[in-house]
């Protein structure tokens, strides 16, 4: 930082919970339907409607507990948080707010390699609000409500961040775990995680300076920009001798510039209150344990298996446990017992990889060619076929679906182990080479190179260059 | 005939069928001139209800209110039939969805008349908020014989109408007296069920943990008949109770197979008129009838009570009412802006009184007052709970007066205290969620209607049903 200027950040990640259905309504939890379409008589805030409560929002919230550490609490009471927006049917939104269902987690984020220890202060379950569109007509706003009502998960940290890394490092771990643990989909485009910045900036040894909140950024460029920006903004401030007015500010990603909301976005006095038309919420220990085999293994209880178990190098690992679909895929493919894990990585973020990329696919788009990439692995560690072959191959069952045993077979490249035919070749390969041969028994190893290449080519590739190794190395040796 | 057992013979004994049962109520009704109706339904609407009441009638299948003609509380939502709660905000609102309660209603068989008139929002103790105009008491002061009177409020449509006969029964609700004080001052029957024994889905909430739905009637039978139908477990509503109802009607007119006891609560009694006092003494006479003891008990928080439910009521109510803005339903005021849209609607389309209690309900959560206000309030209210249950466990019933007064005067008291003071007896049972039920119990010197409350533990509706009922002809037999 700019002449010893300290930054200190909090944040709250809005997680979208993935479920059927919303929080206190059956409407679908659904994006991208049409808008107003996934609303019933609840989220309109038709006189007379009851919340009634989605448990299986609750599971997900236990489920994050355990996965972040937290303190998951027995009883925690739904309330209402009361503002008036032409988005928010009812008039407020259901929120926790004295009793949240999660308290005190932590995580840990790498830095340059050094662990560093996150502490959440809280995590609570709230309704989300509509959305109010205001850049279709210069006159009329329009209000979608398909998102009134919809689960979120508002994860609180304590003020742990020091620079815009952290704060990078800390979403993607969030936002890994919440999706390892099913619990949200993590698509930061579509709005399922959102985060607001709580930043300030101090000199060392001093009390924490007055801060401001940059709110709703979902892409990790905006928060970085934000960072950046905010905390520029700040520092000039203060070293010109201003003060920094405590102010929640919105990310105008056009400029690259943090500016004060409106009043009207934000109100001052929420007057929360617990909602009458709920009970608290009490969890029995049951309740709460029976949720904790559902988890299933965390990224890094993966990264530690793969590196300590499958001996996988430690970049390799953290590519493949990056995200929840490529662990599963590897996962998937070391099921075969006769795939060797570094085999099967390498694979993965080799040549799986590079062709998913050059066709701009997903992971799940090659899923159901997974039994034949089995297949494939399975020939090159049996040495039916060597990788160079493989390699061609892969393409062909990835792009057509094709069957590679059949790919094999048609295009005649099995590779050839007969020890009698591949002797042939290597006699053929030895004749008139009588310098070659001196030149080897003197001691020039690349010799071997030049024979097993010569013997390939032969076989135009064919031919298992282990066998032809030894063969040459018995004949030559005579 | 007049109860809904005798109704139901003559229906069952083809001595009239159930379009000409509709028929005199609906003409009577027509005719009524005290406004307790907000709608009545067009003859057209019920034209199949009462085809296929008379078929059950006819095939011996009738069902437990089988043609039943009811008035309901204009703050029910019945579907495609306009829901205004009295207000203007809501005056063109059309629910697409039918109550709990009221769908209850409609599987018995009974026939809905219309919509009673209301005070505004549930809000008022004597009808005379309601945007529809105030409803008339059909009782008279004898002294002062061409005064309109009161009928109480919030139900006072219902009462009212129940009290004229132009409806066999109404389904009212009572959020701090709303049922028994209209009750009390039309000498008509109202009961006011244990917090969770009705749903209180679809219907316009005033303040969530105080709102209940229950019957207005003419008798106690009747008003059993109608518990019998509107109480039921309801998973769309996470505060109602999943307990198994007793058959309410098991106990009407039959004495007690064990030694009852009724506390009769000194503190209430201490500033009441003579008049009010002889209704308990008199009382006090019939319970030694039935070989019934009754017991002095006091209170130590009946004086909290009201200030309580008026930081409570209206702060859930500030936000209950969040949701009338102008934007998707209701009365729309103009305006350039949405903050001009929200104000316009809102300054427009509530009435003097809805405004007062919504404000007094966000000054008492906004920040710096809620722990001085609506914790407190909380925490008295955990008291008085707890005051009760102490009562409750040396007795079986708790006797007071039901108001403070008779019916007054349409316009006379115009301080909103003096009026809150009219539910100073009903407000304490209402916090502590348990039931009670107002019956007739004399005539005042004015010749106007005295009520008496009678508490019970919670759910023990059917208890309490069956010692109103020995006291109801008690009060018959000697009045």
């Amino acid at each position: 930082m700019d002449n010893n200027w300290e930054l200190v950040m909090g944040l709250e990640v809005h997680a979208q919970l993935k479920t059927e259905s919303k929080l206190f309504s059956s409407s679908p939890n659904q994006f991208g339907s049409d808008p107003n379409s996934n609303v019933n008589f609840i989220d309109a805030g038709m006189p007379g409607m009851l919340p009634v409560m989605n448990f299986g929002c609750i599971e997900k919230a236990i489920k994050t507990g355990f996965a972040l550490n937290f303190q998951i609490n027995p009883y925690s009471v739904f309330e209402r948080k009361n503002y008036f927006y032409a988005d928010l049917p009812q008039g407020y939104q259901i929120s926790q707010f004295e009793f949240p269902i999660l308290s005190e987690g932590h995580i840990e984020i790498e830095n340059d390699n050094v662990l560093k220890k996150i502490r959440i202060e809280r995590a609570h379950l709230e309704q989300d609000a509509g959305k109010s569109i205001h850049d279709i007509d210069p006159k009329y706003s329009f209000i979608d409500l398909n998102r009134v009502g919809t689960p979120l998960l508002e994860i609180v940290s304590y003020p742990d961040f020091n620079s815009a890394d952290e704060v990078i490092n800390y979403i993607s771990s969030l936002r890994q775990i919440l999706m390892y643990i099913d619990v949200c989909d993590g698509n930061m485009q579509e709005g399922s995680l959102r985060v607001d910045v709580n930043l300030s900036v101090k000199k060392p040894n001093e009390e924490l300076g007055t801060r401001c909140e940059i709110k709703n950024m979902n892409s990790f460029k905006f928060i970085r920009q934000a960072i950046d920006y905010e905390s520029k903004r700040q520092i000039e401030v203060l070293e010109s001798g201003g003060k920094i007015e405590q102010n929640t500010l919105l990310f105008d990603t056009s400029t690259g510039e943090t500016r004060p909301m409106r009043s009207k976005e934000f109100a001052h006095d929420y007057r929360y209150f617990p909602d009458p038309d709920l009970l608290p919420v009490h969890l029995t220990e049951e309740q709460i344990e029976k949720v904790r085999p559902t988890i299933g293994e965390l990224p890094q209880q993966k990264l530690n298996k793969y590196i300590n178990d499958f001996k996988l190098e430690k970049d390799v690992a953290k590519i493949i446990i990056s995200e929840k679909s490529y662990a599963y895929f590897f996962e998937n493919l070391i099921s075969s017992k006769s795939i060797k894990p570094k085999l099967a990585a390498s694979w993965l973020v080799g040549d799986i990889f590079s062709f998913i990329k050059e066709k701009n696919l997903q992971i799940k788009d090659i899923d159901n060619s997974s039994n034949k990439i089995i297949q494939l692995l399975e020939m090159i560690e049996s040495g039916t076929i060597s990788s160079k072959v493989a390699k061609d191959i892969l393409v062909e069952v990835l792009q057509n679906n094709k069957e590679p045993s059949q790919l094999v077979k048609e295009l005649g490249l099995e590779q050839v182990s007969d020890n009698d035919e591949l002797e042939k070749i290597v006699d053929d390969a030895l004749k008139d080479e009588e310098d070659n041969i001196m030149k080897f028994q003197s001691g020039s190893d690349r010799v071997l190179g030049y024979f097993v290449g010569k013997c390939l080519k032969a076989t135009k590739g064919k031919g298992n260059p282990k066998v032809i190794n030894e063969l040459l190395l018995k004949k030559l040796n005579k | 005939m007049t109860t809904i057992k005798e109704i139901k013979d003559q229906l069952s004994n083809k001595k009239i069928s159930v379009q000409e049962l509709y028929d005199e109520y609906y003409n009577k009704a027509k005719k009524s001139e005290l406004n307790s109706f907000n709608q009545l339904l067009e003859p057209e609407y019920n034209k199949q209800n009462i085809i296929n009441s008379q078929s059950r009638y006819n095939e011996k299948k009738d069902l437990p209110l089988d043609g039943i003609p009811l008035g309901i509380k204009d703050l029910f939502c019945t579907k495609g039939i306009p829901t205004t709660a009295s207000s203007k905000i809501l005056e063109k609102f059309i629910p697409q969805y039918e109550s709990r309660v009221t769908q209850n209603l409609l599987n018995d068989g009974s026939i809905f008349l219309g919509k009673n008139n209301c005070d505004e929002f549930a809000m008022g103790s004597s009808n005379e908020t309601s945007f529809y105009g105030p409803v008339i008491n059909p009782w008279k002061n004898k002294n002062q014989i061409n005064d309109h009177l009161v009928p109480g409020g919030s139900s006072g449509g219902s009462a009212s109408a129940v009290a004229e006969k132009i409806c066999v029964a109404s389904i009212g609700t009572d959020t701090g007296g709303s049922i028994r004080q209209p009750a009390s001052l039309c000498g008509v029957v109202g009961l006011k069920p244990t917090f969770g024994s009705c749903s209180r889905w679809g219907v316009v909430a005033f303040a969530s943990s105080l709102d209940q739905a229950g019957p207005i009637t003419n008798t106690v039978e009747d008003a059993a008949y109608l518990l019998n139908s509107v109480s039921s477990y309801d998973s769309n509503d996470s505060t109602s109770s999943n307990h198994k109802r007793d058959n309410f009607l098991g106990g009407i007119g039959r004495s007690f197979d064990r030694p009852i006891t009724i506390g009769i609560p000194s503190d209430y009694l201490k500033d009441v008129s003579s008049e009010i006092i002889e209704q308990i003494e008199n009382t006090k006479k019939h319970l030694t009838n039935l070989n019934i003891n009754f017991v002095d008990v006091e209170f130590t928080t009946t004086d909290f009570a009201l200030s309580t439910y008026y930081i409570i009521a209206p702060a859930e109510a500030s936000s209950n009412l969040a949701r009338y803005d102008g934007i998707r339903y209701g009365y729309r005021g103009k305006g350039d802006s949405l903050e001009e849209i929200y104000v316009n609607s809102r300054s427009e389309g509530f009435g003097e009184e809805v405004i007062r209690r919504i404000l007094i309900g966000t000054y008492v959560l906004s920040a710096g007052y809620y722990d001085a206000y609506y914790r407190k309030a909380q925490r008295v209210r955990r008291l008085i709970k707890d005051d009760f249950q102490r009562v409750l466990k040396d007795v079986d019933f708790i006797l007071t007066p039901t108001t403070p007064n008779e019916a007054f005067k349409i316009g006379e008291k115009l301080d909103p205290i003096a009026m809150y003071m009219n539910d100073i007896f009903t407000v304490p049972t209402s916090l502590a969620g348990l039931p009670a039920i107002s019956l007739p119990s004399g005539l005042s010197k004015n010749n106007l209607p005295l009520g008496i409350q009678l508490i019970g533990n919670y759910f023990q509706e059917k208890n309490l049903l069956q010692i109103a009922s020995l006291l109801e002809k008690e009060f018959v037999f000697n009045g």
